[in-house]
């Protein structure tokens, strides 16, 4: 910005010193109260009783089964949706048709949805009382309240992430590289492997970076289609829940952390990747 | 040569199309469809019934109210983040930066539980404030906490990009006129941010609406009291009352997005006004 010191009267187009100054520290201690203080309070607690208490929680069965989960979870959702976030914003990033925008809107819808009613569909659709359930219950397929039930709402809620960070980057980037290769004599794959690839790949990355931070962590639609079962259909997040709710605050405060580190190594590698592609800006990422 | 190197002489459409589509049908609109059709199994005076009830109605005055309060009290704090980390430089500007993301990365119940320890009335905050007789936890106001920690990113995101384009002339041609810093504000700057206000606003409130995670730890859950929408919908499922949940989670969907319309129309008007 304009520099301030040399100049006898305070810059026109800043605010005083001392104003500055006041704004700049009541943003340090809003984003110290508000959002550091709660992620400190998780490892405090977790430590409350020392580290005896941390390694017990996390040598309990219950607690691996969980973690199990979690990255089953993870697993296979990410990848499913990141081959469909690809498929669909290379017909959105590099074609005209009609119908576009309406595309973009459905591709998102999942992000205006709560999480609980992101659960709840699938228990209309397959749960006891639901429309297929029934049959699914004759032949002896269990979706709800069992791990498809948990890949059903968890890709409902990941839906949207490596479509939206890829459209804004593809539709600027525009068509000219992938049809010079064609031209060439390239075919599809190729072209995609050799060109498309290597100028998306840090968005991408971007993209199954969030979407993997919200496949672990998803809490409501989860809860809702998990019924849970200890040791079996208890993600991390739901078994914070259950710990928290038993009253063992140290156990829920230590599958708390380790959700929280993975919260902080996602800030820590958005932050790198976001230097590698250059600030996205343009509304909330997540 | 121009003409063949149209957007549509690149391959691959078609089945790219096809895989989108099909999963978006398979994952995303027959589930919602499936939302949509099942209320009526309770006919039509059987889901107005469903949604009358008492505890309905305050469950989505509480729902929409804390939201719509929330999203409000972050166009202020949105504001001054957004404002400092664009046109302030400060050590630790960086991380400041990177750590307003925190509450989108960090898992919605583990915000639940940290913002329940921290002011339950014997948590670090909450102990501090049992002397003046403020109860935050187990009350309304630890949801209206709760949704001003999750909201506040969707404000400061989408105004730090519009700050960052806000052309400095229009400041120095106010500055050289003679307008103090304040009528500079007043007059220039917040209405070049109201769009953005707006959209932010409106994201905020969206998010609120719905979530679950942060709000259930410390809302204490009385039913009338602190009780939110998507609670509701919870114990209705769990009662097996399918229809009853499907038309209380209708409802708040189709409220929601009447919401959003209105607030992207007014936002539409508002940037066509200034361009």
């Amino acid at each position: 910005m304009t520099p301030t010191a040399s100049r006898a009267l305070p810059a026109p187009t800043t605010e005083q010193p001392a104003t500055r100054a006041a704004l700049v520290v009541l943003t340090i201690v809003l984003l110290a109260v508000l959002l550091l203080l709660p992620l400190i309070v998780v490892f405090a607690q977790a430590f409350s009783r020392g580290l005896g208490a941390v390694l017990a929680a996390l040598r309990d069965p219950d607690a691996w089964a969980a973690i199990r989960l979690t990255l089953s979870v993870a697993a296979v959702t990410v990848p499913l949706n990141t081959a469909c976030g690809v498929a669909g914003a290379w017909c959105i990033g590099r074609f005209r048709f009609p119908g576009r925008s309406l595309l973009i809107t459905l591709i998102e819808l999942p992000f205006s949805v709560s999480p609980v009613i992101s659960g709840l569909v699938w228990v209309l659709l397959f749960g006891a009382n639901g429309w297929l359930g029934p049959a699914l219950d004759r032949a002896g397929i269990r979706i709800v309240f069992a791990f498809p039930g948990l890949i059903l709402a968890t890709l409902f809620v990941t839906f949207p992430f490596v479509a939206r960070t890829l459209i804004p980057l593809m539709q600027e980037q525009g068509v000219a590289e992938e049809e010079a290769a064609i031209t060439l004599g390239a075919t599809f794959w190729q072209t995609f492997w050799r060109v498309t690839l290597p100028n998306i790949r840090w968005a991408l990355l971007y993209g199954v970076l969030l979407c993997n931070a919200r496949a672990m962590g998803e809490f409501g639609a989860v809860a809702v289609v998990s019924g849970h079962i200890r040791g079996q259909t208890m993600t991390m997040p739901l078994q914070v829940e259950a710990l928290f709710n038993d009253y063992d605050w140290v156990g829920a405060f230590t599958i708390a952390a380790l959700l929280s580190l993975l919260a902080l190594a996602t800030l820590v590698m958005k932050a790198v990747l976001e230097w590698r592609i250059g600030r996205p800006g343009g509304g909330p990422l997540l | 040569m121009r003409s063949r190197l149209s957007p549509s002489g690149l391959p691959g459409f078609a089945p790219a199309m096809a895989v989108t589509l099909l999963w978006l049908c398979l994952i995303v609109l027959v589930p919602l469809a499936a939302l949509a059709l099942r209320p009526w199994s309770l006919g039509l005076v059987g889901v107005w019934h469903s949604l009358t009830d008492p505890r309905v109605l305050a469950a989505l005055r509480l729902s929409f109210g804390a939201a719509g309060l929330a999203a409000l009290l972050n166009l202020p704090l949105g504001l001054l983040v957004a404002w400092v980390m664009v046109r302030y430089r400060f050590p630790g500007r960086d991380l400041a930066d990177s750590l307003i993301d925190m509450p989108l990365a960090l898992p919605t119940a583990v915000a639940g539980i940290a913002l329940t320890a921290l002011l339950a009335p014997n948590g670090w905050i909450g102990a501090l404030l049992t002397p003046l007789h403020i109860k935050v936890a187990y009350t309304p106001l630890g949801i209206l906490v709760a949704l001003v920690f999750v909201g506040l990113p969707f404000v400061v995101r989408t105004l730090q990009p519009v700050i960052m384009d806000l052309p400095p002339d229009a400041e120095e041609a106010a500055a050289t006129l003679g307008a103090t810093r304040g009528q500079t504000w007043r007059r220039v700057v917040l209405p070049a941010l109201a769009p953005a206000l707006l959209a932010g606003f409106g994201a905020a409130l969206a998010r609120g609406v719905g979530e679950y995670g942060s709000v259930i730890f410390i809302a204490g859950n009385m039913p009338m009291v602190s009780e939110i929408a998507p609670l509701l919908i919870v114990i209705r499922l769990e009662q097996l009352d399918y229809a009853g949940a499907a038309a209380l989670a209708l409802l708040m969907l189709v409220v929601s997005f009447a919401i959003l319309l209105s607030l992207n129309m007014l936002h539409r008007r508002m940037r066509g006004r200034r361009a």
